[in-house]
C-alpha cells in the first residue's frame, strides 16, 4: 500500500492544505473508508479516482463535513486544515464551509439572477456594502472566465445560462467567499467536451489561488489536470502519487488494473 | 473486464502479431544476408535487397497501428509503455532490414571478385549478432528483462569482433594493396553487422523499459 504523501516525502506544514490522518468512515455499520492517511498539498490539484462505491466521494465530503448530514454516519481519525481539527466539537461549521467550498456534479445555481448567485455567499457572511459586493461579483466572474459573457445581463436569471456557464457560475459562487480549498465532485460529468475543456482549463488556472480536490470518473481528466492522484478501492487508499507516475508506472497492481481498464 | 479494455486488448494482440511478423521477416533477411556473404550466393543476396520493400511496408503498418491505438484508446501504464516500445522497436527493425540489404550488396560485390577467404571471426560475429537479434525478440515476446539484459551485455563482444576485423583488414590491405577495395567491402559488411547488434541492443533496452518502466539507455550500468 502506497499511502501518505505524494512524492514519498513529507510535506512541511505550510505546504499541506489538508492532513488526513488514519481516517475511517462508517455509514451505520458499513465501513466506507478504512484508515486513510494523506497529505494534500497546497495550491495543487489532487484527484481521487476509483470505481463506483470505492469511497472517493465519501472522502471528499469528509473534508467539509458534508457527511454530517447523513444519519448514523461516523468518522474516526483526524482531518486537519491548517492547524485545526475540522471535526473538533467546538468547530464552527459555517466557517469551515466558507474555507472549503464545494462544486457538485449537477450544476445547481439558485433560481435567482447571476449576480445574486455570486453575491449570496458574501452576503450571508455579513457583507452588505453594495459597492464591495459589485466588486466581488465582477472579480469572481472574471476568475471563472464568465464575466465577458454575462456582464451585460448579470441581473438576469442564472437558469438561462448554458450548462457549462452554469457550472462556471457555481465555481464563481464558491470562490466569492475566498475559500482556501475547492472540492469538486465530478464537476464535468454533465457537460459536453467543449464545456468540459473550459472547466478543466479553469481548474488549472484556479490552483494558483486555491487548493483543488476533485473526484472524477474520467481518468483522462485526472491525467490532464491533476498534479497528484489518489486511487481508492473498496474504501482503501491503494496508491497516492504524482499523477504522471500513476499513469505511467503505478506501483500497485490494483492501480494498474484499474487505470488500464482491466477491472471496474 | 471493462469493455474498453477488451477492445484495447484485441488491438494490442493484433499489434503484437504484426510486430512479430516484422521481426521474423527481418531475422530471415539477416540470416540470408549472412549466408549470401559467406557462401558467395548472388541470387540470395539480391533476394534480400529486393525484399527490403516488404519490410518497409510492414514498418509503416506497425506505426499506423500504434498511432491508431494511441489516438483511440489513450493507453496508460504498461499498455502505454508497450506501445511506445513497439514504436521504437519498429524503427530499429526497419533499420536492421536496411542493414541486411547493405550486407547483401557487399556480398554481391565480393562474389563478383576473385575468391579470398573471409576472416574466421566474421562467422562468429555473425552468429552472435543473429543470436542477439533473436533473443531481443524473444525477450519482447516473453517480457523477459533478464534476457534483454543479456542481449545488451553481448554488444561489447560484437564491438570487439568488429575491432578485430578492422585490425585484420588493415594488415591485409598493407600486404595486398591491389585488393584494397575487396577488403573495404569485407570491412563494411563487418561494420553493418556491428550496427545490427546496436539495433538489437536498442530493442532489448525497449523491452526493459516496457517491463520495468526504467529508461536504461546511456547509463552504462545494467
Amino acid at each position: 500500500m502506497t499511502q501518505g504523501t505524494a512524492k514519498g516525502k513529507k510535506l512541511s506544514a505550510n505546504e499541506t492544505a489538508v492532513l488526513i490522518d488514519k481516517v475511517s468512515f462508517y455509514y451505520g455499520k458499513k465501513k466506507a473508508l478504512s484508515d486513510i492517511c494523506m497529505e494534500l498539498p497546497k495550491n495543487k490539484v489532487t484527484a481521487f479516482i476509483g470505481p463506483s462505491g470505492c469511497g472517493k466521494s465519501t472522502l471528499l465530503r469528509c473534508l467539509n463535513r458534508m457527511n454530517d448530514l447523513v444519519e448514523d454516519a461516523r468518522l474516526e481519525g483526524r482531518i486537519s486544515i491548517g492547524d485545526q481539527d475540522i471535526y473538533e466539537p467546538s468547530k464552527d461549521i459555517s466557517d469551515l464551509r466558507k474555507r472549503v467550498g464545494m462544486v457538485f456534479q449537477k450544476f445547481n445555481p439558485f433560481p435567482k439572477s447571476i449576480y445574486e448567485n455570486v453575491a449570496y455567499g458574501p452576503r450571508i457572511h455579513g457583507l452588505k456594502d453594495k459597492r464591495k459586493l459589485d466588486e466581488i461579483v465582477e472579480l469572481s466572474l472574471k476568475r471563472v472566465a464568465l464575466w465577458e459573457e454575462v456582464k451585460d445581463r448579470v441581473h438576469e436569471s442564472a437558469l438561462q445560462l448554458s450548462g457549462g456557464q452554469q457550472q462556471r457560475l457555481c465555481i464563481g459562487r464558491a470562490i466569492a467567499v475566498e475559500p482556501d480549498i475547492l472540492l469538486m465532485d465530478e464537476p464535468c460529468s454533465a457537460l459536453d467536451p467543449i464545456a468540459t475543456a473550459r472547466i478543466e482549463e479553469l481548474i488549472v488556472e484556479l490552483k494558483e489561488r486555491y487548493t483543488i480536490i476533485i473526484v472524477t470518473h474520467n481518468m483522462q481528466q485526472a491525467a490532464r489536470i491533476a498534479d497528484f492522484t489518489g486511487f481508492l478501492f473498496m474504501g482503501e487508499l491503494v496508491e497516492f502519487d504524482d499523477t504522471e507516475l500513476i499513469f505511467r508506472k503505478p506501483k500497485e497492481q490494483k492501480t494498474e488494473d484499474y487505470i488500464t481498464g482491466r477491472f471496474g | 473486464m471493462a469493455r474498453h479494455a477488451l477492445h484495447l486488448e484485441r488491438e494490442i494482440a493484433r499489434l503484437r502479431d504484426l510486430v512479430l511478423s516484422l521481426g521474423t521477416r527481418v531475422e530471415e533477411s539477416v540470416q540470408d544476408a549472412v549466408k549470401s556473404l559467406v557462401e558467395r550466393n548472388t541470387e540470395l543476396a539480391k533476394k534480400v535487397v529486393e525484399s527490403d520493400r516488404e519490410i518497409d511496408l510492414m514498418e509503416v503498418e506497425v506505426e499506423e497501428e500504434c498511432l491508431k491505438i494511441l489516438a483511440l484508446y489513450q493507453p496508460v501504464a504498461n499498455d502505454l509503455r508497450l506501445i511506445v516500445s513497439i514504436l521504437k522497436m519498429n524503427q530499429d527493425l526497419e533499420r536492421v532490414g536496411d542493414l541486411a540489404g547493405n550486407v547483401s550488396e557487399r556480398a554481391v560485390y565480393l562474389a563478383s571478385k576473385e575468391k579470398i577467404p573471409l576472416p574466421l571471426e566474421i562467422n562468429s560475429m555473425a552468429d552472435l549478432v543473429k543470436e542477439m537479434l533473436r533473443e531481443s525478440l524473444d525477450a519482447f515476446v516473453n517480457a523477459d528483462a533478464n534476457l534483454a539484459r543479456k542481449v545488451c551485455a553481448s554488444d561489447d563482444a560484437v564491438d570487439d569482433f568488429n575491432r578485430e576485423m578492422y585490425r585484420q583488414m588493415e594488415m591485409a590491405m598493407r600486404d595486398n594493396p591491389d585488393r584494397i577495395s575487396v577488403f573495404i567491402h569485407i570491412l563494411s559488411a563487418s561494420r553493418y553487422l556491428e550496427r545490427i547488434a546496436d539495433h538489437a541492443t536498442n530493442i532489448a533496452e525497449d523491452v526493459i523499459y516496457f517491463t520495468e518502466g526504467e529508461i536504461i539507455r546511456h547509463r552504462g550500468d545494467l
